[in-house]
């Protein structure tokens, strides 16, 4: 077989840090050459300029160091936690993430998690499929939504979106960030997660998992949010620290969570499985149609920009 | 109102049922076997003044009832809804008619909009995936739902339930259509139509007789295979039968439902069907709303009892 002959015609190289999962390569694949990044010979590590990261396993500084010639490194999703940051900081690679392609429906998905909480429509939906309306009468009363006090961890594209969406059911909107938002935002600034957890009903994860924000819902705010407080998490399940959670949630110290994300996906404390003012997702906040869709466009206009020399579509500052 | 003797036809509300006993001189229906309350009723007939009812299908106030007491001023319906009132006979024998409006307009909406993400976005049924370790099982697979945010969203019956249902979606972008004039919203001339130009429709109108079935086979067919449809007003509202085969035969998307035909009977076919999220009548059902409720409730037959204006007739 004869190989493809370089020039012109020749489909640039990208390496793929793990197997493709999503579906997205075989529709790039007239555009680009992907190779997996594991399978690479010397020779196409040498000569590699561009990571493809197709999902969620680690991107380590290891794999980063034994592409010299790697510029820019492109992930599917919009979190970052699995890259190593530091090592492409230190190389001057440039990283390209999904912006903000999937803002709409995790900020749907976190309306619809508060409401499954609040309401318990998952654990009605539950005890009506085991015939128990029939046999045992009418679930035992909810909680409103309108009017709680919603206290959002982080506005950026995700909250910012979330915030509109709960203040259109009447629910006061505050948040933490890491510095206050300019004017006109009409939501009010907290200091600290734990201040703004303890004057919330409901308290919304949003924000990137970095260093800083790792663990950041700890006792002590599960404490200030409080036994008719109700944590929803669609970020990552760094952010909590999950078997505090699952004590608090057993002692009634917090009084339930919507939870899209976990420390160790697809495992979880298995004394998640048996409370019902809980509601577990699995990590489904952003898996649409519409989003794949949207960060297929968002993957291969950032892959088709860098070869161009043309401005990417999402650089993230490191 | 220590002397107003009332009637409950059924357990209600721990709260309400308390206060009624501390403030009235209350009978209980189910104190009496089913087989022995006609026996009941004649025994009490005297000294009944009020009925409390509660809501849905099935909740009582029909004209037997009323028949039977002939010494009854006014019913009191711990619902919006009245449509298990028979109107006609009370009008006819001057009996008052009150329900609980306003009230609990925020639950019902804040739980049809949850409905209309819940179904499409299937959350409850990722919770039941969670729960029976397919999550696990499948290495971490789920598969991909549909977008609610940008689609449109067509409500049935924009009264003050409708209303407030239109202002939470306008906070997803979803352009509103509407079977009713109201300004600012399109407005489209039958249900079929609304249907047609919706993503996803929403019932949210009074129980009145021209309302029943107005969720027909046809309406279904226009809202089509990526449809979803939420029914927070009452099941006769949607031809039952059809709207489940419709389901299961994939030619509607989705469905949000808290009403059904007859309360609690829910078909299996339904029960089966991951597209699909049921809820047991509980559009108002928080501690909040019930309490404001049974309030709303006590305030009524208190106003009775004084010869005062009611606060919220229907008749």
């Amino acid at each position: 077989m004869t190989p493809p002959a370089a020039g012109a015609d020749a489909k640039p190289l990208v390496l793929l840090s793990q197997p493709s999962d999503s579906g997205l390569t075989p529709v790039m694949e007239g555009q680009f050459r992907f190779v997996l990044a594991a399978d690479a010979d010397a020779a196409t590590a040498a000569e590699a300029r561009v990571l493809f990261v197709p999902g969620l396993r680690p991107v380590t500084a290891d794999l980063i160091d034994r592409l010299p010639a790697l510029e820019l490194v492109s992930t599917i999703s919009v979190g970052l936690d699995h890259v190593d940051l530091d090592a492409c900081r230190r190389r001057g690679i440039t990283v390209t993430n999904a912006g903000a392609t999937f803002s709409v429906d995790s900020a749907d998905y976190v309306v619809g998690l508060v409401v499954a909480v609040l309401r318990r429509v998952a654990a009605a939906d539950a005890h009506l499929r085991r015939g128990s309306w029939a046999t045992d009468g009418d679930y035992p009363l909810a909680t409103k939504v309108s009017g709680k006090r919603v206290g959002i961890v982080g506005l950026g594209s995700i909250g910012s979106l979330v915030a509109r969406r709960l203040a259109a059911f009447g629910c006061p909107v505050a948040y933490h960030s890491r510095a206050p938002k300019l004017p006109p935002c009409p939501y009010t600034f907290f200091p600290t997660v734990r201040a703004l957890a303890a004057d919330s009903d409901v308290l919304v994860l949003a924000c990137a998992l970095t260093e800083e924000t790792r663990r950041v819902v700890d006792r002590e705010v599960m404490e200030a949010l409080g036994a008719g407080g109700v944590l929803v998490n669609v970020g990552r399940g760094g952010l909590v620290d999950e078997p505090e959670l699952v004590r608090c949630l057993r002692e009634g110290v917090i009084g339930g969570a919507g939870l899209d994300v976990f420390e160790n996906e697809p495992d979880l404390p298995v004394e998640l499985l048996d409370m019902d003012n809980v509601v577990l997702s699995s990590h489904k906040a952003v898996a649409t149609v519409e989003s794949i869709r949207g960060v297929l466009h968002t993957v291969s206009g950032n892959l088709e920009a860098f070869f161009a020399g043309r401005p990417l579509l999402s650089p993230v500052a490191l | 109102m220590e002397s107003l003797g009332v009637l409950l036809l059924r357990p209600l509300d721990t709260y309400l049922e308390q206060e009624l006993d501390r403030r009235c001189r209350l009978l209980r229906l189910w104190d009496a076997p089913h087989d022995r309350r006609g026996e009941f009723l004649r025994a009490h007939a005297l000294s009944i003044r009020a009925v409390v009812t509660g809501g849905g299908s099935g909740a009582g106030g029909d004209a037997e009832l009323i028949d039977a007491l002939p010494r009854l001023e006014i019913i009191v319906c711990y619902a919006v809804g009245f449509d298990h009132v028979d109107l006609t006979r009370c009008r006819e024998r001057g009996v008052r008619v009150t329900n609980t409006p306003d009230v609990l307009t925020d639950d019902v909406a804040d739980l049809a909009v949850g409905l209309a993400i819940d179904a499409p976005r299937r959350i409850p049924h990722a919770d039941r995936y969670v729960r029976a370790g397919l999550w696990k099982a499948n290495n971490g697979y789920y598969g991909l739902t549909n977008q609610f945010s940008g689609k449109r969203v067509g409500i049935i019956g924009l009264g003050r339930i409708g209303l407030a249902i239109a202002k939470r979606v306008e906070g997803f972008g979803c352009p509103r259509t509407r079977q009713q004039a109201y300004p600012n919203y399109t407005y489209l001339p039958t249900v079929v139509q609304l249907a047609a130009v919706s993503d996803g429709l929403v019932v949210a109108c009074s129980p009145k007789e021209q309302s029943r079935g107005i969720v027909s086979r046809e309406v279904i067919e226009a809202l089509g295979p990526r449809g979803v449809l939420v029914n927070v007003g009452r099941g006769a509202h949607v031809d039952q039968p059809e709207l489940v085969a419709a389901l299961a035969e994939g030619r509607l998307g989705g469905a949000g439902l808290d009403v059904f035909e007859a309360e609690s009977d829910v078909p299996q076919v339904l029960m089966a069907l991951d597209n699909v999220v049921l809820a047991p009548h509980m559009g108002s059902g928080t501690r909040e709303t019930r309490k404001a409720m049974a309030d709303l409730v006590l305030a009524n037959l208190e106003a009775h009892a004084l010869s005062k204006p009611l606060l919220t007739p229907v008749v």
